[in-house]
């Protein structure tokens, strides 16, 4: 079986503040690691690789630094793996980049699989999976709980309807995202860090896609705008109350019988 | 194609500091005297904007526009599972007609599934103009291509100007396939909703998973799109006499193919839901350890309230994911919600500040959860939680008594 799994480089922590006076953005740190939902598909797909054979891919989008989510892909057991990376794609949105990433994947060969976590911890919007998987034309099922059976031409799954479980019978080839803990993510082992640390790492850039129009990439491919950004505003009616424990849990009692909760 | 330049002539090492400073995503890169903009460029643009002068300079094409004259009305998608309609349908429902009285547009529903004719009637209830139905056998079940198929359809037949779509598991597998067909913006999770009068949305969000709203506009290209989760938006009430009128749509059978079969759909055993509570216990890491929850739960009872909290909670296993709040979570709309030892980063106030009344107890006066608190309480919950439950047992007695 042919698997691909997509996984992303986002910031280490989501702690971030805006200046009030000059609007600049201030990142603390500039650490990064991997989605850690991806961390799930990836596991998915060595897991699938071990009982039905086949080989992993794992692509991934972003500036030159991201090749360290390929290396720690290697390190847990995946095959191959490509960025797709280029200054012409600066200022993707969600549809870029997810049109972006689908040339990409076109470059590298033909799957059964393609796996997603089921967000990015820096994006949060879910999106890019399934609108990879219109573009490559193929179906895709999202919030995937459980792989149950695999065949030639198709896969059994379990997925989360929020007030219902389903069962799927979905054909190859197809995307899925998977939810967190459809399996417990293994450690990226030393070994293979020593065995893959001179493994290649194939960059994918626009002049290599099929599709060179340029308005379909980066800010010019972007639909979505942001006029601006800025700090969640505080609700200006607002009370605060010290004392000691004693005055302020009477406070409290007051209050909630003034509002009818007791 | 618009691009950014960096006029190299003008730089000096300072210029050089200061710019790499500047950008958020550490894309600028200093390389023996010359500026690079490497691939993690955002184009957020503030090396032009708040960078020395004369260096950065940002070069933008003209777009295409569409003609947004020829894209009119507010379309609503019904969420649903087997004809049971999803709540946050009549929240959309409520924002679409505010959002359609700016501009004097026709608000829409469009409901896809398998025998829902007599379900579109009760949406007349809600002040939607025009109910469009595509009723097949083949849509009993959520699945993507039909379903794209037929959202499409409604999309090219009726071309309405902006789709809003709950943010559920339907919602967030099918609006992005439907954006990506028609190669328009789709904005997840807004907070709030705006309609400027050249008809463009504002939606707001919660951006870089971090303390930071981002405002978003679509401006080039229709339908413009939005998910909302449930609770965030309100639902109007609903009247007696039905208005507007429901109209059946056919679809091309060849369009009803899938390469999905759902073969079993189980129920799963109703649970208590914290979006779904008017009370709301939520606790944060302040928590010292899971035996605490004890101390919780007893205040929890006293209030009739459910439980919830954040998500290092839930990491550490103390509490089940489904009692998240937060963007990774759930979100609530309590008539009630008290926070206790929760530091408020947007993450979770994001899931929770549409709350009636917000109680926060936190030892940090600098916690921003007092930013959105009605009530700030500054203490340690260890010495407060205890108290409170002695007080209100007092209450109880005394309510009892009389």
């Amino acid at each position: 079986m042919e698997i691909l799994v997509c996984i992303k480089q986002v910031p280490g922590t989501s702690k971030i503040d805006v200046d009030p006076i000059t609007g600049v953005l201030k990142r603390d740190g500039v650490d990064s690691k991997m989605n850690p939902y991806d961390l799930f598909a990836l596991e998915t797909a060595l897991r699938l690789k071990e009982q039905h054979g086949g080989t992993i891919k794992v692509i991934s989008m972003g500036p030159p630094q991201a090749k360290d989510v390929i290396r720690e892909a290697y390190m847990m057991g995946v095959d191959e793996g490509a960025l797709v990376s280029d200054r012409k794609f600066a200022g993707a949105d969600v549809l870029a980049t997810s049109y972006t990433i689908s040339q990409g994947v076109r470059q590298l060969g033909s799957f059964d699989l393609i796996l997603c976590g089921k967000q990015t911890t820096d994006g949060d919007t879910a999106q890019v999976g399934p609108e990879m998987a219109e573009y490559l034309g193929i179906p895709h099922i999202a919030n995937v709980l459980n792989i149950i059976e695999v065949n030639d031409t198709s896969i059994l799954v379990e997925m989360d309807m929020a007030n219902t479980i389903e069962v799927a019978e979905i054909n190859f080839p197809c995307l899925l995202t998977v939810e967190k803990d459809i399996f417990q993510p293994r450690l990226p082992s030393y070994k293979r860090k020593l065995s893959t640390k001179d493994r290649e790492i194939k960059i994918i850039s626009f002049k290599d896609f099929e599709d060179q129009n340029e308005h379909r990439y980066g800010l010019a491919g972007s639909p979505t705008q942001v006029e601006r950004i800025f700090p969640p505003s505080a609700n200006t009616d607002r009370e605060t109350w010290t004392g000691t424990p004693e005055e302020l849990s009477s406070q409290i009692v007051n209050k909630l019988r003034q509002f009818k909760f007791v | 194609m618009s691009k950014l330049i960096c006029h190299q002539e003008n730089l000096d090492e300072s210029k050089i500091q200061e710019l790499v400073a500047i950008c958020p995503f550490g894309a600028l890169e200093a390389n023996n005297g010359t500026l690079e903009v490497t691939a993690g460029c955002k184009m957020c643009k503030l090396c032009v904007k708040k960078g020395p002068k004369g260096v950065m300079e940002f070069i933008e094409d003209a777009v295409p526009s569409v003609d947004k004259s020829l894209w009119k009305g507010i379309a609503v998608y019904v969420d649903h599972i087997e004809g049971e309609i999803h709540p946050v349908t009549l929240e959309l429902i409520g924002k679409a007609r505010e959002l359609a009285s700016v501009v004097n547009f026709p608000v829409y529903c469009i409901f896809i599934g398998c025998n829902i004719k007599d379900k579109a009637q009760e949406l007349l209830h809600y002040g939607v103009d025009e109910v469009f139905v595509y009723d097949y056998e083949e849509l009993k079940h959520f699945r993507i291509e039909p379903y794209t198929a037929a959202f499409a359809d409604f999309i090219q037949k009726v071309k309405p100007s902006s789709l809003l779509v709950g943010a559920t598991t339907i919602g967030r597998s099918l609006a992005p396939r439907v954006a990506a067909r028609f190669r328009t913006g789709l904005t997840a999770d807004c907070t709030t909703l705006e309609m400027k009068e050249n008809t463009d949305l504002v939606q707001i969000r919660p951006a870089f998973g971090g303390n930071i709203m981002a405002q978003i506009i679509c401006p080039n290209t229709r339908p413009q799109m939005a998910t909302v989760r449930y609770k965030v938006m309100t639902a109007p009430e609903k009247q007696d006499e039905p208005s507007g009128k429901v109209t059946l749509c056919d679809l091309d059978p060849a369009k009803l193919a899938s390469g999905i079969n759902v073969l079993k759909v189980t129920r799963k055993e109703i649970e208590e839901n914290i979006s779904d509570a008017e009370v709301i216990i939520a606790v944060g890491r302040a928590l010292k350890s899971e035996k605490d929850l004890k101390m919780i739960e007893e205040l929890a009872q006293l209030l009739g309230a459910q439980i919830a909290g954040t998500r290092p909670l839930v990491e550490a296993g103390w509490l089940n994911a489904k009692r998240q709040i937060g963007l990774s979570g759930r979100t609530v709309k309590p008539k009630l919600i008290i926070t206790l030892g929760i530091s408020g980063a947007v993450q979770f106030t994001a899931g929770m500040n549409g709350s009636d009344q917000i109680f926060a107890i936190n030892k940090d006066p600098q916690a921003s959860i007092f930013n959105i608190a009605h009530y700030g309480i500054i203490g340690d919950i260890y010495e407060i939680v205890p108290q409170l439950i002695e007080n209100l047992k007092r209450s109880e007695t005394l309510a009892c008594a009389r």
